[in-house]
């Protein structure tokens, strides 16, 4: 057969990409505190220790509401922008949202240290939660933007003008026409903002304040060894989190694509 | 033309759409960064900045050898990441889109993409398991009697730093080069085979030239990012293996000097948009030599 060692190529590259994430539930359910081979027996006592960590849960927390907020605000700005990118051309477009997405080729080191120096040395604001979510309101935008231009590129303008003529106001034939045939873009856009944000790290650990986010908090967990089988069996409930949600993600997509009667072509991005 | 219409020109709604994005990323981006400039002229004692013009800053980061080291390592790690990263990713993204059948491509992006949503911290802290001195390698390889004494050299240096890396950008990698693989038109590679190109000279005369724009963007995705990030060199990187990132972000949050932590992030910043743009510039010239 033709491409054969490509194919075990891609196999073998899959199961490098694949190594890390193969060990979590190992160690998530191994009966030891060093994270090391030979295994030692099963347990589930790393969960339990998990759900009784009240420090870990409201860094949970944290998380879970800075990344439904930034879900929100990048989403509302990418509809903004893909919806515009749609629309006829005005002088400077193409600038403009060229710089809109210039966060996605940023390092992300250079997004936190201008925030900080702004956010604390320029206003003299406290860090808090909003500072974070400002930031990754930022670095997600891009990404909305991305997935909800395939969403309005899919669909035929000549819909909503239909709806006009019959008699529908500019948003209300938005609201009711548009609006759905998006919809499963607009779903597929606040799960990878949630995600990307829930994973932050870099920015989030120069502008969170005095309550830590959950990767803020791994971090310091890391320079304590005895914890570590604890951070395993929470890794091992993200994975699981993360592949639900991007399986729904991309169930939402395939519904989008089917409404707008377009084959299927490829993944995220 | 008044307000009026150009608010109900087309033109004109787009515009008004398109405001919202472009204040936020002006006011949390430009500005901002606009303050990195203007502090790395800047200095700062203690708490106190003192707004009096200096070039201070970098002739300190020119005149000690330390941030000349960790900036010429970072560009060494980055570059070294981006060429094995593209290299592997490369037949991944041609496998995908030659020889996968287009009902089964979003099962094989998927499959690809899923480790890499995924908590990046706990990753690297899992290569660091895996490379380590008692680590599932050296344990694999010392119990299959390949090896008697535990490999030392792929933890707490360069080497893993670039390991960890190279896993961590892969999809980075991947996406793009495969979005420009799919775009060729099968026609023009049929075309090469009819007029008596072998396979392999069909690949690097039609394929590889057309699927350069993907390569680039590969480049740049994975490049320029991989200079910022602190985390895997603090983690895999030993002390030898710290890069510029975490120089400033020492600046920043330990050593409390904001404007030498923004003189290190303008030089670096700098250094790898000139890249960049020489690599674009280069590129684009081959292309042209060829066509």
């Amino acid at each position: 057969m033709r491409g054969a060692p490509l194919r075990v190529y891609t196999i073998l590259y899959l199961l490098f990409l694949y190594a890390p994430i193969a060990l979590l539930p190992l160690f998530a359910f191994n009966d030891a505190t060093i994270i090391a081979f030979p295994l030692s027996g099963f347990t589930t006592h790393w969960f339990t220790d998990l759900v009784a960590n009240a420090a870990l849960r409201q860094a949970v927390g944290n998380s879970l509401f800075i990344a439904a907020m930034t879900a929100i605000f990048a989403t509302l700005l990418g509809l903004c922008a893909a919806r515009a990118g749609a629309m006829a051309r005005f002088p400077g477009k193409g600038g403009i949202i060229g710089f809109v997405m210039l966060p996605l080729v940023l390092p992300e080191i250079i997004v936190a240290v201008s925030l900080l120096i702004v956010l604390r040395q320029v206003l003299g604001l406290n860090l808090n939660n909003w500072t974070v979510i400002s930031a990754h309101v930022l670095i997600c935008t891009p990404f909305s933007i991305a997935i909800l231009n395939g969403a309005f590129q899919n669909l035929d303008p000549s819909i909503e003008e239909a709806a006009m003529d019959l008699g529908e106001s500019r948003f209300s034939a938005f609201r009711l026409v548009t609006l759905p045939l998006v919809m499963p873009g607009i779903i597929s856009s606040m799960l990878i903002a949630f995600t990307i944000s829930l994973d932050e790290f870099i920015i989030a650990f120069f502008l969170t304040g005095a309550n830590p986010t959950m990767p803020v908090y791994i971090w310091g967990l890391l320079r304590f060894p005895a914890q570590l089988p604890v951070i395993m069996a929470l890794g091992t409930i993200l994975v699981a989190l993360s592949v639900t949600l991007l399986i729904i993600a991309e169930l939402f997509r395939r519904r989008g694509l089917a409404r707008a009667g377009i084959k299927d072509t490829g993944g995220f991005l | 033309m008044g307000l009026g219409s150009f608010a109900k020109s087309e033109g004109g709604r787009a515009a008004t759409l398109l405001a919202p994005p472009f204040l936020y990323a002006l006011a949390l981006l430009a500005l901002p960064i606009l303050a990195v400039v203007l502090f790395s002229f800047w200095t700062q004692d203690f708490m106190t900045i003192d707004t009096q013009f200096t070039l201070a800053n970098y002739r300190e980061f020119f005149d000690k050898p330390i941030y000349g080291v960790l900036l010429g390592r970072s560009l060494m790690v980055s570059g070294i990441v981006t060429l094995v990263t593209v290299l592997l990713a490369y037949p991944v993204a041609y496998f995908l889109s030659f020889h996968v059948p287009s009902h089964r491509k979003s099962l094989w992006l998927f499959l690809i993409t899923i480790p890499f949503w995924t908590s990046y911290l706990i990753r690297v802290f899992l290569w660091k398991v895996i490379l380590g001195y008692n680590g599932v390698i050296n344990s694999g390889l010392v119990g299959a009697g390949i090896i008697d004494e535990p490999l030392s050299f792929i933890l707490y240096n360069v080497n893993a730093v670039i390991i960890t890396l190279a896993h961590a950008f892969a999809p980075f990698a991947i996406l793009p080069i495969f979005v420009a693989l799919e775009k060729i038109d099968r026609s023009l590679i049929e075309a090469s085979r009819d007029l008596g190109e072998t396979r392999l000279t069909t690949f690097f005369r039609v394929t590889l030239p057309l699927s350069m724009p993907g390569l680039v963007a590969a480049v740049l995705i994975v490049f320029i990012p991989t200079i910022g990030d602190y985390v895997t060199p603090e983690l895999m990187g030993g002390a030898g293996g710290k890069l510029i990132a975490n120089m400033i972000q020492t600046q920043f949050l330990q050593l409390n000097n904001a404007p030498m932590g923004a003189a290190i992030a303008m030089v670096a910043m700098v250094c790898v948009t000139a890249i960049a743009l020489v690599f674009v510039a280069l590129n684009r010239r081959w292309l042209r030599g060829r066509g």
